[in-house]
């Protein structure tokens, strides 16, 4: 009942915003259509702003990856993962996150194929996945929006949260599925 | 920060090539990576264009401004250096709200928004704010109520209880929003004292 009536908010919320909105704005007096178009004009301004911060990100994590970074650190962090009884099939799945949402999103793809959806392997990932963010992305596109370069400390309170939630996310699996 | 690890994703991989004299891959991978960021960004600017143009309405007919009244305690405690009315407060609390309703893409733009909002607070442009820094705490650290997109591939693959992710998925991301936002009142204190 709780689950259903969450999927049916998380279905309806954004065609009840899209709707709501403009309704709230008409009856309170304003020129919905001027005020829209307004506003959709400084948001393309923003998506050109943001470009050249993704442009840098994005090919720095392209070559990282391309070159077998991602498999050196890998084989770099096996002894710590292995000391914490992590599963070793989820570690990629951390280590990528905080970089590259589509490059999580088809570990998390692969990992459902081959273990199961249900399996313990299945069960954490989906867990990982749905306590992490891709902290990289976000933070430039975020900062790149209002032309931060100094971020200051957020870049590591980010990360640390992913690695929060990824331990997290193994415990309670481990303790609930295993 | 941001610096160093950009250069390090740089640098390691170009040496790395170089030792598996993989040069070309690294050339294809460097066009890949600048088009994809273009290919993101157009998919994403007619999204970003939308949700600007209706936050538009809900700032000129005062419905940010309703929505940051009705949350006041809990971001006064959360963003003290932000003026409880100030319309960065409910550009804040929309975006905060749209993540936690696992929007996704959808929850970027309100974040742009957010951030947009609070620039204007700032007297150093160029360098983030406290509130900014908080603000992308709490949004990284991602308390998401439904994982959508997790439950649709879940869904695909065959499970059999594709939305059974949500409890687990949820205590972990409340674990990690908790660490994210004492960390962040933390490091507020100490760079206070400094």
């Amino acid at each position: 009942m709780l689950i259903s009536t969450m999927e049916a908010i998380s279905r309806w919320a954004i065609p009840a915003i899209v709707l709501g909105i403009p309704l709230w704005g008409l009856i309170r007096g304003v020129r919905i259509y001027e005020a829209f178009v307004e506003g959709a004009k400084q948001g393309l301004a923003t998506a050109v702003r943001i470009t050249p911060y993704l442009i840098a990100m994005f090919v720095a994590v392209r070559v990282f990856r391309t070159a077998g970074g991602m498999d050196l650190l890998l084989r770099a962090a096996t002894p710590l993962t292995k000391a914490l009884g992590i599963p070793p099939e989820v570690v990629p799945l951390a280590l990528i996150r905080p970089l590259s949402g589509s490059g999580s999103l088809s570990i998390l793809g692969e990992l459902l194929q081959t273990y199961g959806p249900d399996s313990l392997v299945g069960m954490t990932a989906s867990a990982v996945q749905g306590s992490t963010e891709t902290t990289l992305y976000v933070i430039t596109v975020y900062f790149g929006a209002v032309g931060v370069t100094r971020a200051r400390h957020a870049l590591p309170i980010g990360l640390w949260s992913d690695l929060v939630g990824f331990l997290a996310a193994v415990y309670i699996c481990s303790r609930l599925f295993a | 920060m941001i610096n160093w690890i950009w250069f390090f994703l740089l640098a390691s991989g170009i040496v790395l090539a170089g030792c598996s004299d993989s040069a070309p891959q690294v050339t294809d991978a460097i066009l890949a990576g600048a088009r994809d960021a273009v290919t993101l960004v157009i998919g994403l600017m007619g999204l970003i264009a939308f949700w600007s143009g209706l936050m538009e309405i809900a700032e000129k007919s005062h419905l940010i401004k309703l929505f940051a009244r009705l949350l006041r305690p809990f971001t006064r405690w959360l963003f003290p250096d932000v003026p409880p009315d100030h319309p960065a407060m409910g550009a804040v609390i929309m975006s905060m709200t749209a993540n936690m309703l696992g929007m996704g893409n959808a929850a970027t733009p309100l974040g742009i928004k957010a951030m947009e909002k609070l620039d204007e607070l700032n007297s150093q442009p160029g360098t983030a704010t406290d509130a900014m820094c908080t603000f992308v705490a709490v949004t990284t650290s991602s308390l998401t109520i439904i994982p959508v997109t997790v439950i649709a591939l879940r869904a695909a693959a065959g499970s059999k209880d594709p939305a059974g992710i949500i409890g687990p998925a949820l205590a972990a991301s409340a674990i990690s929003t908790l660490a994210a936002v004492v960390t962040d009142k933390l490091w507020r204190r100490l760079s206070r004292r400094r």
